[in-house]
């Protein structure tokens, strides 16, 4: 079937050249970290939007997931006779994976697709042709200041995730099944380790990157009209909560590997 | 009047010496299988304002976007003020640029910013002083005739405001050339000519040579046969029978650049296409 085939190969053609142009992007996001000009007052901006307008749907996702986690957890860690242990559990699982993965998935549905509509409509409206004509690098003034500020403020909403996750937990353990508040934040806080918070950590600073250059890469190559605005919008979200799963499965073993040599 | 004292600078010819601003040599540019523009050349020179006709989707705008190099020709070579940008990065583009106003067809404006930044932009960003900036976008919106549009978001204004503050957003620097695409596309009649006023003052008081993409050849007209009158403030017809002669045509068919001459050629061309086009 040469015609099938035919396809497979340009497809294949177009993923890889699209791979090598993310790439590149990604490298001139980060390179322009260390040119002038800066546009802090955009970061700031930015932070505001992506850092402060989440931090609504962050503490509800972090509050609640701790809560489910306390609930569900409860009644197996009892079987054992282990019910103490239902802190260490949820704040272990908050830090270690929920936290930051549900953060960045959050994130990546409300700004990843908010910057790739946004700069889409930029590109399709010639907005980014004019700002290049007026002497501006598009790179520098809109994708840099979105990667900047995504990454530091992801790393801050996972911190509040994960507190707000822990306090979820202390809620159900405390009001629900009747356990002692001080045995709970005990065993939370005793279980915490040097490898779990960095872990935990280290996570969000690469989402919070997969989030901001996905968005603008769809963003920045949109074509089509407003058709494709919209096509580019749900392209970012679906690509960035993909990438986002994918990479904490690698840093999860990467980690284990770090920490704990296997 | 006041803005032909603010404004007042030495004809471009002034800038440079007596070379072309803009020279096409055998330049051509496909988008994947598609060829748009085959073996184009020709130039702008000082003082010219070149008239760009060809029906739509001919790659009109595309010819404009290679001039000041957002877009990258396959083969061939392209001058801006004498200098070959063919393979220049983008960083070296930027000063080039600069020293160019361009007018994009739908005037892309930027939505989040009000008239005033948006018009007053280029000089933002080199981090002119507030009252600089603030005195200067006025000025250039008195150019245009909408200093009331100040703080107004682009989002209310009319198609035909919106192209205005592009046109004083692309003039507020002075630029050594103007790009014009398409700037009555789209637009009733008598909101074309107020554009095409706007054109013929730039032309006319400011004498910035330019390069205009149109499909209508009503505005070519209408370019050739008035000048501006800054007593009355108006553009006003020529004598009978007399035309611009700093204006000259291009005429773009299938890929092809098929016509570069004076408005008397275009008018007695006998290439069929050009004979339909003008019929
Ligand atoms: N960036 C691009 N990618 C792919 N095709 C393009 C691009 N820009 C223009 N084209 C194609 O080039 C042709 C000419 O477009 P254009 O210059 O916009 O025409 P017009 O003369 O109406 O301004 C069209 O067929 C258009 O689809
Ligand atoms: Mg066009």
């Amino acid at each position: 079937m040469p015609l099938a085939l035919e396809k497979i190969d340009i497809v294949a053609k177009r993923m890889v050249l699209a791979v090598q142009d993310y790439s590149i992007f990604c490298w001139q996001s980060v390179a322009n970290l260390f040119r002038t000009p800066k546009y802090w007052g955009d970061v700031l901006q930015q932070a505001d939007l992506i850092g402060v307008g989440s931090v609504p749907i962050v503490v509800l996702t972090g509050f609640f997931t701790g809560g489910v986690l306390a609930l569900q957890s409860a009644q197996s860690l009892a079987q054992f006779g282990a019910q103490a242990y239902t802190g260490r559990f949820v704040s272990l699982s908050m830090i270690r994976e929920l936290a930051p993965v549900l953060t960045g998935l959050m994130v990546s549905g409300r700004n990843a697709g908010g910057m790739a509509s946004e700069l889409g409509s930029m590109q399709v409206t010639e907005q980014i042709d004019a700002m290049r004509a007026l002497g501006t690098d598009p790179m520098k003034k809109l994708v840099t200041p979105r990667m900047l500020s995504t990454v530091v403020m992801l790393f801050l909403l996972t911190i509040i995730s994960d507190t707000l996750g822990t306090a979820g937990g202390a809620f159900v353990s405390v009001f629900i099944n009747n356990q002692n508040g001080t045995q709970y934040f005990t065993s939370a806080y005793q279980a915490l380790a040097y490898a779990d918070i960095a872990q935990g950590l280290t996570k969000p600073l690469f989402f919070g990157f997969i989030i901001a250059t996905i968005g603008c890469f769809f963003g920045m190559r949109t074509t089509g009209g407003t058709q494709g605005v919209g096509r580019s919008t749900t392209q970012a979200v679906v690509v960035s909560s993909i990438l986002i799963i994918f990479v904490d499965f690698l840093l999860s073993r990467a980690m284990l590997w770090i920490f704990s040599g296997f | 009047m006041a803005y032909s004292v603010q404004f007042a600078h030495e004809p471009a010819s002034a800038h440079g010496s007596s070379e072309p601003v803009v020279v096409f040599e055998h330049v051509s540019i496909g988008f994947n299988d598609l060829k748009v523009l085959k073996d184009v050349s020709f130039q702008v020179g000082p003082g010219e304002t070149r008239i760009l006709l060809g029906p739509a989707g001919v790659g009109k705008s595309v010819l404009l976007k290679l001039v000041n190099g957002l877009l990258r020709p396959d083969s061939g070579r392209i001058l801006l003020f004498g200098e070959d940008i063919t393979h220049m990065t983008e960083r070296e583009l930027f000063p080039l640029r600069t020293r160019t106003g361009m007018v994009f067809q739908e005037g892309a404006l930027f939505d989040s910013l009000a008239v005033r930044d948006n018009v007053g932009y280029q000089l933002m960003e080199r981090h002119k002083p507030v009252d600089e900036v603030d005195r200067r976008v006025r000025d250039s919106l008195r150019f245009v005739e909408l200093e009331h549009t100040y703080d107004l978001l682009p989002a209310s204004l009319s198609g035909g405001m919106r192209r205005r503050v592009a046109i004083a957003r692309a003039i507020i620097d002075q630029p050594d050339l103007i790009l014009y695409d398409s700037p009555t596309g789209g637009l009733d009649p008598i909101t074309s000519t107020t554009i095409i006023e706007l054109v013929v003052k730039e032309r006319d008081v400011l004498g910035t040579p330019s390069l205009l993409v149109t499909h209508r050849l009503q505005d070519a007209f209408t370019m050739v046969t008035h000048r501006f009158d800054q007593t009355q403030n108006k553009m006003v017809p020529l004598p009978h029978g007399q035309i611009n002669a700093k204006t000259s045509f291009l005429v773009l068919h299938d890929g092809k650049l098929i016509f570069d001459g004076t408005t008397a050629e275009l008018i007695t061309s006998q290439d069929p296409f050009i004979k339909e086009f003008l019929a």
